[in-house]
């Protein structure tokens, strides 16, 4: 099952997709662009984003890291004030140099977990989306890094459209993602490149910490994060999840 | 796990919790030359900030689950500031305004030495952010937010006494800065960073937290099961 989260007319509805778009509680049926889209979880909880977690992404930027792959997860967490919708908007800094996209694999926690081994935890999760959870680089320290600052900009951590609940996905580590940028491919990449699967970062996490519904794990981008610049149209496409639009400006 | 319970608007908590690292001047200073050496460079600019998730927050009275992990836990007593206007880009001459009441708020972490990588693991375990008992008005603290007595207590010995004051960005500031780039919300708490010296304490242990004006927040710690 596929939903999403509009605002049409005044009001807020839940939605399913329709060939014309998409088909709200009451019947009606709107184009895609007749509605707000909203982030498709209604109260999100707590927000887990991952960095470098798909090992192409650990080569691409080996040059600065003192990191390998076979170290604990990279984990920060994040606020409600990121979060954006499909089709809306982020703003680009001004003095940002070099402000990038990342397509990742969102899980929305349905289940609470804790102490959840690999093996079992693919069942405490409601479903999948997309996610665009953007990076400014010039704003890098190393000091808790990557830093809210960075990280947890208003608006800049896109998620939609719709969630998919996890009947839909058998295999969350055999997705195909990519993102375009005015139409044109600039980052490819495939969820089995994941260094810590999602069964793996749910192990982890809930050994320490107890996931609740409507928690949201972010699984990290693979290479290809280039500069945006205002005005640009950022699409994020995972296979069978969805296509995520977000424009800068 | 307990809830919290917390009066109405602007006074309800919104399960929002943001902590700001090395705040207090003698804790930063405490570091020395190895802010300006490897991994760090350089001493932080913006401000150093970390999320404590809803996993984390439980009530006045609350026991927490000292980890089989870690023998002992850092006890960090922090001011928090409870929002009570939605605070996007205020600046600094305007973001008392901002501020609903204060809070205390004792912000555990298992001790770590490293600040380059955010230490998730460390700071968001279950209960590692008791908070209350009440959120009393700002009315009549204004003037003193950034000197307000702090105290905590380890089974009724006094342990740290320090104050909100020698803070890199007192309140106001903090605020300015943390919402130049992040909305604070009604309800949300943004944490003044705690005082260099926190406390360890391990299982066992009654630990008191105390703000001049703004109420003791108790709880106990007990071996995890």
């Amino acid at each position: 099952m596929r939903t999403a989260r509009v605002a049409w007319a005044g009001a807020v509805h839940e939605a399913v997709p329709h060939p014309q778009g998409l088909q709200l509680g009451n019947g009606q049926v709107l184009a895609e662009d007749q509605v707000v889209w909203l982030p498709p979880v209604a109260q999100p909880g707590t927000i887990i984003a991952l960095g470098l977690n798909y090992a192409d992404h650990v080569k691409e930027l080996s040059r600065e890291l003192t990191r390998s792959t076979q170290d604990e997860p990279l984990v920060f967490l994040k606020g409600p004030n990121a979060l954006v919708g499909h089709r809306g908007r982020t703003r680009r800094p001004a003095d940002a140099t070099f402000m990038h996209y990342e397509c990742e694999l969102a899980v929305v926690i349905g289940r609470s977990a804790r102490r959840v081994k690999a093996a079992d935890a693919l069942a405490h999760v409601q479903g999948y989306t997309v996610c665009n959870d953007y990076a400014v680089r010039d704003y890098l320290e190393n000091w808790y890094r990557p830093n809210l600052r960075v990280k947890n900009r208003d608006g800049a951590t896109a998620l939609g459209p719709w969630l998919v609940s996890a009947d839909e996905v058998p295999d969350p580590q055999a997705l195909g993602l990519r993102t375009r940028v005015n139409g044109r491919v600039e980052q490819q990449g495939h969820t089995r490149d994941m260094i810590h699967s999602v069964a793996a970062l749910i192990e982890y996490l809930s050994g320490f910490m107890t996931l609740m519904p409507g928690d949201i794990i972010l699984t990290g981008t693979p290479e290809g994060t280039l500069n945006c610049a205002a005005g640009d149209a950022v699409e994020c496409e995972i296979d069978g999840i969805g296509t995520l639009l977000n424009t800068l400006y | 796990m307990q809830t919290l319970e917390f009066d109405f608007a602007p006074w309800r908590l919104s399960g929002q919790v943001v902590g700001v690292l090395l705040n207090h001047r003698p804790a930063l200073a405490a570091l020395g030359d190895a802010v300006n050496q490897p991994p760090h460079k350089a001493p932080p600019r913006a401000p150093v900030l970390y999320v404590k998730p809803r996993n984390t927050q439980v009530a006045d009275g609350a026991t927490v689950a000292v980890p089989a992990d870690a023998p002992a836990l850092e006890v960090g007593a922090a001011l928090g500031l409870v929002i009570g206007r939605s605070a996007t880009a205020v600046p600094e001459a305007q973001a008392l305004a901002h501020v609903a009441g204060l809070v205390v708020v004792a912000d555990l972490c298992v001790p770590h030495d490293s600040f380059y990588r955010p230490s998730v693991r460390q700071r968001a375990r279950d209960g590692f952010c008791p908070l209350g008992p009440r959120v009393v008005p700002l009315a009549g603290l204004e003037g003193r937010i950034d000197a307000l007595r702090v105290q905590v207590r380890v089974d009724g010995v006094p342990v740290h006494d320090t104050t909100t004051g020698d803070r890199i960005r007192p309140a106001a500031k903090l605020i300015a800065d943390v919402t130049e780039f992040m909305t604070l919300s009604p309800g949300d708490v943004l944490l003044l960073g705690v005082s260099h010296g926190a406390p360890r304490v391990g299982a066992g242990h009654v630990v008191a937290v105390d703000i001049e004006g703004v109420g003791t927040l108790q709880f106990r710690l007990e071996a995890e099961s």
